[in-house]
């Protein structure tokens, strides 16, 4: 939305929103699905001023409402995606990971000035030198509400996306978004939500190297923002006689981050992390789990909540056609998408990501597999909806059609999962969109 | 869920005896204890320890018989030095990785556990590499295949950390290659050792500054506690004598060096490991009493280990230091009873005292001895059964207990592998036809 579009919209009429669209609507006689309760026919949805305000099958349509025929339409929530980098473009500012001034940096680094350019000493790097480590900063702030990947999203179906900057080990901090907005700031639904970590490397030359020196560098950093926590609470009751304790912005990101994201594929590595997460004193969500399959006890017993990549491990398309793959590899390939109905089925908190699913056309039909492998089609609403909402604490406001909450919603012409079914219209903070004519619908060509 | 049942049971973990069983009793055997002689007889084994050993055992009508056939029943076999069922080996970014552990990254569902199995390995000293002077921690882990993380450390094994000396960790300081590849301090031998004596220097410091600290709390003062360091903390341990010292090494220079700085800072080295010149300097490493973990006949890899002979093993040995053979290899560890064969042709040892190289002194270097390492009433049951005897280039595995469990069963491996063979197919063929790309019409068409 430009200045102009602003202008013009103030001088519309009083039924009108600031954005120049209508700010009351009534979508009536269509299926309604809730996410939090069965389906309801031949329903009405009232929509004021970017909250739903009603629905039922009695609901009224109020008066001067802009009313849309929905015969033959379903109304279902906007979807979330989980863990997302849409908004945020490629070149955020995240790469100038290392700190300007890196303290007891570069010890022996004198002596050794003629190294090329291109030859990095890291021979006294270590965690207290924050390697790899942005984590002060914040999706919000780095948002960008014309980018392209959002739109592309809101066609699809997708009102909200919990945003992360995902550069380095400490990547930052993640913000709630819905994807609509004139300025950035209207955007942001909840920030931060929670510090996405990776256990990234850095290669042969600099720290960590490894996974077990990631490891070693998280859980150092998570000590170092206890203690630093104490000495600044300590510091601040009474500073005399006290040595003042150093600002350290990685640790004050760490501090602000209500939650900790880590990844955990194979079920190795969701057990690891598991035990890795009570170590650091902070409530934890997984991502990955391709061997949720596997998995769903040590989850279940943990109550560690799992987001799960929706690209499903493929076989390679151009790979040797006579490579034989391990049993291990297959058995992974054919079982990765019954992860979600084994979790459903134990009571494992879980939501969808779109991961590296890059068309949001693709991101349904990753979603049709899971349903395919025995995750009933509601539940797979649920995980692209009101659980993503619950696993970030914004279940108050998002991931269901329920009075007062956000109008965050989408209608389509027939089963949300059903694979000519089209997205008719979107709505974000009870905005209306309507995405354009699709091109040829995804699988078929010409 | 009958698909995961299928992969649970045949990829991970061919277990056909269960924690519960209760009483096993291994019969018509020939028993190498290693420390108690070598006889015909039966093992009662309750509740995965070893409750009697003998020609003849009390067992009770209900026990499990497992008839050896007349084959021989010998202690799991220990290998103080791998790099298997891990996801992470050396963190050597950095000289000194104090603050990394294997006990982050360990990987229960390494294929080299069954094949240590296989192999009649029952325990292994899960190391750190060798790229820096000071590596990562260690773990001992027992093979039970099929279990968790957790459930595959050998719980109460005294801690320990790996160091390493000469070319490894010097390499990255460029040494002779040029600056170009000069990544990190230090670049000689004599780099080496001063990392090692800053490191111990800067863990001095930080314990006093903690017990400084302590002492003025107590006293009543108020102060911020000082910042914990992951990486000076097991080097704190090491001075106390609550972590041991594994040490990669093997010039006889590099190794009375680390003794000699190890004596001037008041700890111990626990063992020298490769300590392929240890012939040379024996005398000094039973002095200093260090273990010594090497090779049988693997040398001349690299211009450090050229100056190796066959004989080391026995000779440390006749000097009285306690020695073990390691594998440091996925492969060399499934052949260890081979590599303790060696030490019989060369330095003449008796089959006992080979058998001790792989079985009951790498358990007393690990101080695991109370535990493992000989077939002995009180101890678990971590046992092997061999067709021929051990020392035998011949002999090959049949079964392999740990903790009293069947864990590896030569038989039901074989008769196993028709039926994965099968599904393998199946699933190959069947994701080979989904990923074939679509084409508007003719079908799928193989890629030219």
């Amino acid at each position: 939305m430009t200045r102009r579009h602003l202008l013009l919209a103030a001088a519309g009429a009083l039924a009108f929103g600031q954005s120049g669209s209508p700010n009351l609507y009534a979508i009536q006689n269509a299926t309604i699905h809730t996410a939090s309760g069965p389906p309801i026919a031949n329903a009405t949805i009232v929509v004021r001023n970017g909250l739903i305000e009603a629905i039922g099958a009695s609901a009224p349509a109020p008066a001067g409402a802009w009313t849309i025929d929905g015969k033959g339409l379903h109304v279902y929530p906007g979807l979330i995606d989980a863990l997302s980098t849409w908004g945020v473009p490629a070149a955020a500012p995240v790469a100038a990971a290392r700190p300007a001034a890196a303290p007891g940096g570069g010890g022996r680094r004198g002596a050794n000035d003629d190294t090329p350019a291109n030859v990095q000493f890291q021979d006294d790097g270590g965690p207290e030198e924050r390697p790899s480590n942005t984590s002060w900063i914040k999706a919000a702030d780095l948002v960008q509400s014309a980018d392209a990947n959002l739109i592309a999203a809101r066609n699809a179906g997708f009102t909200t996306a919990i945003v992360f900057p995902t550069t380095g080990i400490f990547g930052g901090q993640g913000s709630v978004l819905n994807l609509a907005g004139d300025r950035a700031g209207d955007m942001v639904v909840s920030s931060p939500v929670g510090q996405y970590l990776s256990m990234s490397t850095r290669g042969f030359s600099a720290f960590p190297g490894s996974l077990m020196g990631s490891i070693s560098y998280v859980r150092q950093v998570y000590l170092d923002a206890e203690h630093y926590k104490t000495a600044k609470s300590m510091y601040a009751q009474n500073a005399r006689g006290l040595q003042r304790p150093a600002y350290d912005r990685a640790l004050e990101g760490v501090l602000e981050s209500p939650r900790t994201l880590l990844p955990a594929g194979r079920k190795v590595e969701i057990e690891r992390m598991i035990r890795f997460g009570k170590e650091l004193k902070t409530p934890i969500i997984l991502y990955g789990g391709v061997e949720a399959w596997r998995s769903a006890d040590a989850l279940k017993t943990a109550g560690v909540p799992m987001l799960i990549n929706l690209q499903w491990p493929e076989r390679e398309r151009e790979g040797d056609p006579d490579f034989l793959d391990s049993l291990r590899t297959l058995e992974t390939r054919e079982l990765a998408p019954s992860g979600p109905a084994v979790l459903a089925k134990a009571g494992v908190r879980f939501a969808f990501y779109s991961g590296g699913v890059a068309r949001p056309a693709d991101i349904r039909k990753a979603v049709k597999k899971a349903v395919d492998a025995g995750l009933a089609n509601e539940d797979a609403l649920k995980a692209m909806t009101i659980e993503a909402a619950r696993i970030y604490g914004v279940d108050d406001r998002l991931g269901s059609l329920e009075n007062g909450k956000i109008a965050n919603l989408f209608v389509t012409d027939g089963d949300w999962l059903a694979e000519k079914t089209l997205v008719k219209m979107v709505f974000v903070d009870g905005r209306k969109f309507e995405p354009p004519p699709t091109p040829a619908p995804a699988g078929r060509t010409e | 869920m009958q698909r995961r049942k299928f992969l649970g049971g045949l990829l991970l973990g061919p277990i056909s005896a269960s924690a519960a069983e209760g009483t096993i009793v291994i019969r018509n055997a020939k028993i190498l204890t290693v420390t108690k002689g070598s006889f015909d007889g039966s093992i009662l084994i309750r509740d995965g320890k070893i409750v009697e050993v003998g020609a003849n055992v009390n067992a009770p009508a209900d026990a499990r018989v497992i008839d050896a056939g007349g084959q021989y029943v010998m202690p799991g076999i220990i290998d103080c030095h791998s790099h298997i069922a891990s996801e992470a080996i050396n963190e050597g970014t950095v000289s000194v990785s104090s603050m990394t552990g294997i006990e982050d990254t360990v990987n229960a569902e390494d294929i080299g556990i069954y094949r240590a199995l296989a192999g009649g390995v029952t325990t292994a000293n899960i190391l750190h590499g060798s790229a820096n002077a000071i590596g990562g921690k260690n773990v001992v882990i027992k093979m039970r295949w099929g279990k968790d993380a957790p459930e595959i450390l050998l719980d109460g094994a005294t801690p320990g950390i790996k160091f390493a000396l000469g070319e490894n960790p010097k390499r990255r300081g460029g040494g002779d290659t040029g600056l170009a590849t000069r990544l990190r301090y230090p670049a000689t031998r004599m780099g080496v050792e001063d990392v090692i004596r800053e490191a111990f220097t800067d863990a001095k410091a930080y314990k006093a500054n903690w017990d400084d600290y302590r002492l003025k709390v107590a006293k009543g003062e108020r102060l911020i506690a000082p910042r914990r360091d992951l990486k000076l903390e097991p080097l704190v341990e090491v001075l106390e004598g609550k972590r041991f010292v594994h040490a990669h090494c093997y010039r006889a220079d590099e190794i009375l060096m680390l003794l000699r700085v190890a004596d001037e800072f008041g700890f111990k080295i626990r063992t020298l490991q490769h300590v392929l010149e240890g012939y040379k300097v024996a005398k000094e490493i039973k002095e200093h009493g260090a273990g010594a973990s090497t090779f049988s006949d693997w040398w001349s890899y690299k211009m450090e280990a050229f100056d190796a002979i066959p004989y080391n093993a026995a000779l440390m040995h006749k000097k009285g230091v306690l020695v073990s053979l390691n594998s440091d290899s996925g492969e060399l560890m499934r052949h260890l009873n081979q590599e303790a064969a060696k030490t019989v042709r060369y330095g003449g040892l008796t089959d006992d005292e080979a058998l001790a190289r792989i079985t009951i002194n790498p358990a007393k270097q690990l101080a695991i001895d109370n535990r493992v390492g000989s077939i002995e009433v009180g101890k678990d049951a971590d046992l092997v059964i061999y067709d021929k005897h051990p020392l035998s280039n011949y002999a090959k595995v049949q079964k392999v207990f740990i903790d009293g469990q069947m864990y590896f069963d030569r038989d039901k491996d074989m008769s196993d592998r028709a039926v994965k063979a099968e599904r393998r197919k199946m699933l190959a063929e069947k994701q080979k036809a989904a990923a074939a790309p679509a084409r508007p019409a003719g079908g799928a068409r193989r890629p030219q």
